[in-house]
């Protein structure tokens, strides 16, 4: 699957980039965001959230499982870190947050089999001190352009 | 004998009922991850889905029915959790208390889960009479509030970020500690060095909080070490990084007293069972430990200050995921 790889150097740096990738997601769309504690796996949704209008406060729907939050379009705001699968009964507490809404998954490693196919997959890892490597997965080349923007940190992969 | 009211509540993980009279005496309180349910009424319990909290309901609520010695028809009313929560997970509860209130034309009372956590200052024997400041801190959700009336605040601050209950869960795992995390690090911290380590606490603007960056120090600290340093240290590590989150709320509480001018200050949620926390705010009050973690004698409590309604207007009540801000 086609890659962009950035740097980036903050929590502002990482909202930066969500903002780029966000206008280009439409209701159905999924987002899957990786990686470890303390990546900037929330940061990176609240930076698309504030690009697609949303005011209020995006949090981490660790415990909570799942915010949705409105704006010029519903966004669903997942999160199965307490999930070991994703079983049918529990696929069906979640579907309802991806009827009308762009939906972002947090730790979506549980449910990878079960989650429906994303439009873009997101992985944050931890480089020296505050950098992030912000990879972007996606078989649509329009919003990878989007997401690279001309950053100075861009990478393309393939 | 005093009217009795039914609490029931499923909003996350544990699903609970109690019996709690008008005047706040609970009569019981059952929650799904106390009770030995399986030997009592041979539940499984499969998952994190509305589908256990399905098959607890109505196990959970007989229970708590007989814990407390009566029957359905001395209930009076119900009171369940509308909201916040993961939706399919409240509509068991919701759909339960409609069923059970339907049955007996009782009144039911929709309640708003942090409300509940609030109530719990309000249960015998010694209720708490507003105005108090009170810090509401679970997994799920950290709240300054103002509480003016026991029906209701307002809301001072709020986390921007992980709140603090996730912050003790979020660490305990980069510990390489067991689950609850809040209660490991707490139990590690009291063999540790509170200054060890410096831990920053991000200064926001208001009465808000943010924890996401303690972390990301914590998680910094841990990948510096080899695994035999960080064995010796953890003890270090957990205490330093429970007291920024102690110094963190017990400051932005202290802040928020200036504000209203409500001397009395409560604390009420999971992080509420921190003795950390506790030590640190010694003339605050502090909601009983058995009753920091969800449950649904809270619940019940705050149907004592909410709206009742009459049947038939409850069956169109739909449950509502997010807590308005």
């Amino acid at each position: 699957m086609p890659t962009v790889e950035l740097e980036s150097r903050s929590a502002d740096e990482t909202e930066a980039i969500a903002a780029r990738l966000a206008p280009g997601l439409r209701p159905g769309d999924v987002v899957l965001v990786s990686g470890e504690l303390g990546a900037g796996k929330t940061t990176f949704v609240r930076g698309a959230c504030r690009a697609l209008g949303i005011t209020g406060r995006v949090t981490s729907p660790t415990f909570t499982i799942g915010h949705r939050y409105g704006g010029r379009v519903d966004v669903s705001h997942l999160d199965l870190y307490r999930f070991r699968g994703l079983s049918p009964a529990e696929w069906g507490d979640l579907e309802p947050y991806f009827q009308d809404a762009i939906v972002f998954v947090e730790w979506p490693e549980a449910g990878i089999h079960a989650l429906p196919e994303p439009r873009a997959r997101i992985r944050l890892v931890h480089l020296s001190g505050d950098v992030r490597l912000v990879s972007v997965d996606s078989d649509d080349r329009a919003l990878l352009e989007e997401a690279g923007g001309a950053g100075p940190g861009l990478r393309h992969g393939d | 004998m005093s009217t009795l009211i039914l609490g029931i509540e499923t909003s996350c993980d544990e699903t609970a009922a109690a019996v709690v009279e008008a005047d706040g005496v609970v009569q019981s309180s059952v929650v799904s991850s106390q009770a030995d349910l399986h030997a009592r009424y041979g539940g499984v319990v499969p998952e994190i889905a509305s589908r256990r909290h399905l098959e607890l309901v109505a196990p959970v609520v007989r229970a708590a029915l007989e814990d407390a010695g009566v029957a359905l028809d001395d209930v009076d009313r119900v009171g369940v959790t509308q909201g916040p929560g993961l939706v399919g997970a409240l509509l068991v509860g919701l759909s339960a208390a409609k069923a059970i209130a339907w049955a007996r034309g009782l009144p039911l009372v929709p309640v708003d889960h942090l409300r509940g956590h609030v109530a719990t200052l309000y249960l015998a024997p010694d209720p708490l009479d507003p105005p108090f400041t009170c810090l509401l801190a679970s997994g799920g959700h950290t709240l300054l509030l103002s509480v003016r009336e026991r029906e209701g605040y307002e809301v001072l601050g709020s986390t921007l970020d992980d709140a603090a209950g996730e912050a003790f869960d979020k660490g305990a795992r980069l510990l390489g500690l067991g689950y609850p995390g809040g209660a490991e690090i707490d139990r590690l911290a009291r063999d540790g060095d509170p200054e060890a380590y410096s831990f920053p606490v991000a200064r926001v603007a208001g009465l808000d909080l943010s924890f996401s960056g303690l972390k990301t120090a914590l998680l910094h600290a841990v990948r510096g070490l080899t695994e035999t340093d960080l064995a010796a240290r953890r003890a270090d590590l957990a205490a330093s990084y429970q007291r920024a989150i102690v110094r963190a709320l017990a400051g932005r509480l202290r802040a928020a007293v200036e504000r209203t001018g409500h001397e009395t200050v409560a604390v009420v949620g999971g992080v509420a069972a921190n003795s950390e926390l506790r030590a640190a705010l010694p003339d605050a009050r502090f909601a009983p430990l058995e009753l920091c973690t969800d449950n649904a004698a809270m619940i019940a409590s705050a149907a004592r200050f909410a709206r009742a309604v009459e049947p038939p207007g409850y069956l169109a009540l739909d449950a509502y995921p997010s807590a308005p801000l």
